[in-house]
């Protein structure tokens, strides 16, 4: 009897998880691509355990890798899951509590023998496999190792080797699940272990047996289908936040022809934006790995001195270290991207884990009255809009830029439909100004264009040697000066040239809604998919609710104070303890609820939609 | 001995004064900085230096105002961070020179990181470290190289911090120019200011430098006519170590120990250790000399070039990994945009 094909499903949430051996991570990542290549959109997020190798079958040595696909328009990896994949006991343990009531199991039967359920912390072996816990779910235990080590008997392989192959099995099978062809992992496989046939043989084969096994087994009487998604017509690749920023980094340097160059110290969750542009040789890119974070920013300043588009990634410790240099950078006027993946703070906090917390970090966290412009990332793909524009309104505006991403950004990973280069706005550096020499013909450095933003000289231009420094300048000539009113006009200066980009950005939209909605929800950052799927599914049930997302935090959209007063009712829900709703309130002085959540997790659609449906009601009543 | 060459592109030489600025020189009276800044602005005229591909870098502290008064590109920068500013404008341009002036609380106090980091690299920079023992801009305070013992504002009863001995850190961060000299002694100072220019790759210069307001004298038995003689070693590359009043002294090793000896009492020059400065254990012999002291009998303390060796530096490798990468595939930003797996999405 062959099952039956269920279409309904728009979306579906699947968690593959394991131990950090079992190729979680590769399963997961095969599956987005087949079905990104079958024309699903989706949103994906890997969740690695913090230790590096946690002992075997423990509950700290989880590994997950979360994502949605469908065929419709997907923002977040999904709040709970319809499929939960798990390896061994601990697995299931970790992230039962996430599964749909009713959800789907798959669960390797073999990862709960009694040594595995004690590690797992099981109380007296208790087998939630066999003892009616599940009752619940649609349970299905397989002995995926026994059937995988069936399908290879007789291979040259060692047993080792050939459990190694057990998630080929899984992912053959869920393949068959989701009515998905086997066929791209195929040539995948292929292609890997090009050098090692017998490995990719024995891959191949565990992917096609339990590919197989759906039909054979005939334990399952559902598969499901789901149509591809409305996506925009283009050439789409997939991309994590960390992958986008090195992309964006690499092509404003290419579009303004600078050399980049990028220095940073290894810090979670910023590393792979080091690894990634370290790989970029080809593209003239030089990646300096610093001997600390105050090396890193400060060697990035002396290279913008020298002329490079210059970038430095850290997380929010690392960040604190480099304020001092960012200081420095304010004084000298020189463009630097400087990017926060934040973390889970204070301190080393939370590294592995997602938080919104150092947004006055951002917009403050300086010694005196230092401003920078601060951005923040929407979404993964949304990294390398917005680096492109960090480095944009460095170069032009010869200003460090600070642009916040976070964990859930950085390795979140979706479909993008990637740009061509000549559609990417050419980058101007600002390298002379009217009257930039006095009358005698001396060089003033710190002489301002219209939008108050001096030149950029480099060493090995004749006869415009200049000097200078963290000390205050003199207006114009960027000597030395300890004159009060100078400093007076300077800070001034500085301040307004900030405050002058605000007519050099685009102006703030709504993205979801209308203005006369009962409720606003004010997003940054990664709150974005989760904010704009609640309002989208809120709209359709009928709730009079608008999604705005601020993308420029320092300065302000110029008509964000107009847009955000149509509102009675203004929600901003944050991963801290409420910093935009204080920055636009009083910015704005205007009244804004704060939602805020310190779990170093996302916010999940539903405590949003409950949110904004209890502050309507509660207004209603 | 210095003599201006005549090709500047424009045809005019340039002259000591031409390196300075129109800015006022504000270190006291006295401070031995002005006949660093003298001397830099005289070798510079004589080796015909291009003012506009040269770069000063510095952090803060007394010694750190020096790019201000030098009539090239440079940044006067935050404390302790020269070596790793001047480190990323390297890398970004290596065509440049690039020069990292600082003092021994700028670089061997708070920026000892980057400094390390810097020599190891072999960056080809070169570092002007003015030591003069004591922190000067803020009034007083001993520093890292200051003598256990040093009443300073800090340390009312003596202080009880060992010192660096700089020279042998330099040698131990994997330096490959490590080199001393000092303010009073101009010729010296320009002669070995020209060798480390001569360097490819970090040049470490340590300048003893006096402060008279908080700490004179310092190093005043190296330069004052009474015991220069028997206190100060000059060293010369293929030369016997001698000194003494007309040169009647020798340092000879005896296994790996150092000892003085008197020429006019059975020993010649001959007997001497001849000094060879590619030669790294004995380098670090000689940067001990600051240590051993009255211990073993008041060894003199050295200046000139106690090490020197080639090495790859940092800039040269990034920049032929480039042209080694470039030279295998094209760069393309449109290929980097596409990465490796996309796919096509049609309706």
């Amino acid at each position: 009897m062959s099952p039956k094909i269920d279409e309904s499903k728009n979306e579906v949430v699947i968690l593959f998880a394991g131990d950090s051996g079992d190729g979680i991570q590769f399963t997961g990542g095969q599956f987005t691509e087949t079905v990104e290549i079958f024309g699903h959109d989706i949103s994906t997020f890997p969740n690695y355990p913090a230790d590096i190798r946690a002992p075997v079958g423990t509950l700290s040595g989880v590994s997950g890798f979360q994502l949605k696909f469908g065929s419709v328009e997907v923002f977040t990896p999904g709040d709970k899951y319809d499929v939960l994949v798990v390896m061994n006991a601990a697995a299931l343990k970790v992230n039962l509590d996430n599964l749909k009531q009713g959800g789907i199991i798959i669960a390797n039967s073999a990862g709960f023998d009694s040594k595995n359920l004690k590690i797992a912390e099981y109380i007296d072996d208790e087998n939630p496999l066999t003892d009616h816990s599940l009752d619940g779910y649609d349970l299905h235990a397989i002995d995926i190792t026994k059937l995988t080590r069936e399908a290879l008997k007789g291979s040259e392989l060692s047993i080792k080797e050939i459990d190694r192959c057990k998630n080929m099995f899984v992912l053959g099978f869920i393949y068959w699940m989701f009515s998905q062809t086997p066929k791209n992992t195929l040539k995948f496989i292929a292609e890997k272990f090009k050098s090692k046939p017998h490995i990719a043989e024995a891959n191949a084969k565990a992917l096609k047996t339990g590919y197989h096994f759906g039909d054979t087994s005939e334990t399952f009487t559902t598969r499901f289908k789901l149509k591809p998604a409305a996506l925009p017509k283009g050439k789409y690749r997939n991309i994590n936040g960390n992958e986008a920023i090195a992309l964006g980094l690499a092509a404003a340097a290419n579009r303004s022809n600078l050399e980049l160059f990028y220095a940073s110290y290894p810090i979670t969750p910023a590393s792979e934006i080091l690894h990634e542009l370290s790989s970029f040789k080809s593209m003239g890119v030089k990646a300096f790995q610093a001997e600390d974070e105050i090396a890193a920013i400060c060697s990035a300043i002396g290279a913008s001195f020298g002329g490079a588009l210059s970038a430095t990634a850290s997380s929010g410790p690392g960040i604190a270290l480099k304020s001092e240099a960012m200081g420095l950078a304010v004084m000298l006027e020189l463009p630097l991207v400087v990017v926060n993946v934040q973390r889970g703070g204070p301190s080393t906090g939370l590294p592995t884990k997602t938080e919104q917390s150092d947004l006055f970090q951002a917009v403050f966290g300086r010694n005196g009255e230092a401003p920078i412009p601060v951005l923040a990332v929407a979404s993964p793909k949304d990294c390398f809009r917005v680096t492109y524009e960090a480095c944009r309104i460095a170069i032009e505006h010869m200003t460090p830029v600070l642009m916040l991403s976070d964990g859930y950004i950085a390795f979140g990973a979706e479909p993008w439909s990637f740009p061509n280069s000549k559609d990417l706005k050419p980058i101007n550096p600002i390298r002379k100004v009217d009257g930039m020499r006095n009358e005698n013909g001396a060089f003033l450095p710190y002489k301002r264009n219209e939008e108050l933003v001096r030149p950029w000289i480099i060493p090995g231009t004749k006869d415009l040697q200049h000097r200078i420094g963290g000390l205050e300048k003199q207006v114009e000539t960027g000597n030395v000066s300890y004159d009060p009113n100078n400093h007076q006009i300077m800070t001034d200066l500085r301040e307004e040239k900030i405050r002058k980009i605000a007519n050099d950005i685009p102006l703030q939209e709504l993205r979801s809604g209308s203005e006369d909605a009962d409720l606003l929800v004010v997003g940054w950052g990664s709150t974005y998919g989760a904010t704009e799927t609640a309002v989208r599914e809120l709209i359709k049930e009928g709730v009079n609710v608008a999604h705005m997302q601020i993308k420029y935090i320092r300065p302000f959209p110029p008509n964000l104070g107009e847009l955000l007063s149509k509102f009675d009712k203004i929600l901003v829900p944050e991963l801290n303890k409420g910093q935009l709703a204080k920055l636009i309130g009083q910015e704005f002085q205007i009244k804004v609820e704060s939602f805020t959540k310190m779990k170093g997790l996302p916010f999940n659609v539903e405590e949003l939609k409950n949110k904004i449906q209890n502050i309507l009601q509660h207004a209603e009543a | 001995m210095l003599k201006p060459e005549k090709t500047n592109g424009n045809g005019s030489p340039l002259t000591a004064k031409d390196y300075a600025t129109s800015q006022d020189v504000r270190w006291c009276p006295g401070c031995g900085d002005y006949s660093i800044l003298k001397q830099v602005h005289t070798v510079f005229a004589a080796l015909n230096v291009q003012r506009e591909n040269t770069v000063f870098i510095s952090g803060i502290g007394c010694s750190s105002r020096y790019p201000y008064y030098m009539n090239t590109y440079g940044i006067h920068g935050i404390h302790g961070r020269a070596a790793a500013i001047a480190s990323g404008l390297k890398t970004a341009r290596p065509d440049l020179d690039v020069w990292v002036v600082t003092g021994d609380g700028d670089s061997l106090a708070i920026g000892g990181n980057h400094f390390i980091h810097l020599l190891r690299r072999n960056v080809d920079i070169t570092v002007l470290l003015f030591n003069n023992e004591i922190y000067g801009l803020t009034k007083g305070q001993y520093s890292p190289t200051s003598p256990k013992g040093k009443i300073s504002k800090s340390t009312p009863f003596g202080s009880v911090d060992h010192p660096f001995n700089p020279l042998a850190l330099a040698l131990g961060a994997e330096g490959t120019f490590v080199s001393r000299t000092v303010d009073r002694n101009p010729i010296h100072l320009r002669e070995v200011l020209e060798e480390s220019r001569k360097h490819k790759g970090t040049s470490f210069v340590e300048i003893y430098q006096n402060c008279n307001v908080f700490n004179d004298k310092a190093f005043d038995m190296f330069t004052n006519k009474e015991t220069k003689d028997d206190t100060a070693l000059y060293l010369k590359e293929g030369e016997p170590l001698l000194f003494g009043e007309n040169l009647t002294k020798g340092i000879r090793l005896d296994g790996f120990t150092p000892e003085i000896v008197s020429l006019d009492n059975g020993y010649s020059a001959d007997d001497c250790w001849i000094h060879d400065p590619h030669d790294k254990i004995k380098a670090s012999i000689l940067t001990n000399f600051f240590d051993y002291g009255l211990d073993y009998g008041g060894l003199p303390r050295p200046f000139g070039v106690f090490y020197k060796t080639e090495r790859y530096t940092y800039e040269d490798l990034m920049s032929e990994q480039i042209e080694h990468s470039r030279a295998k595939k094209s760069a393309d930003l449109d290929t980097l945009l596409s990465g490796g797996d996309n796919y096509w999405v049609v309706k």
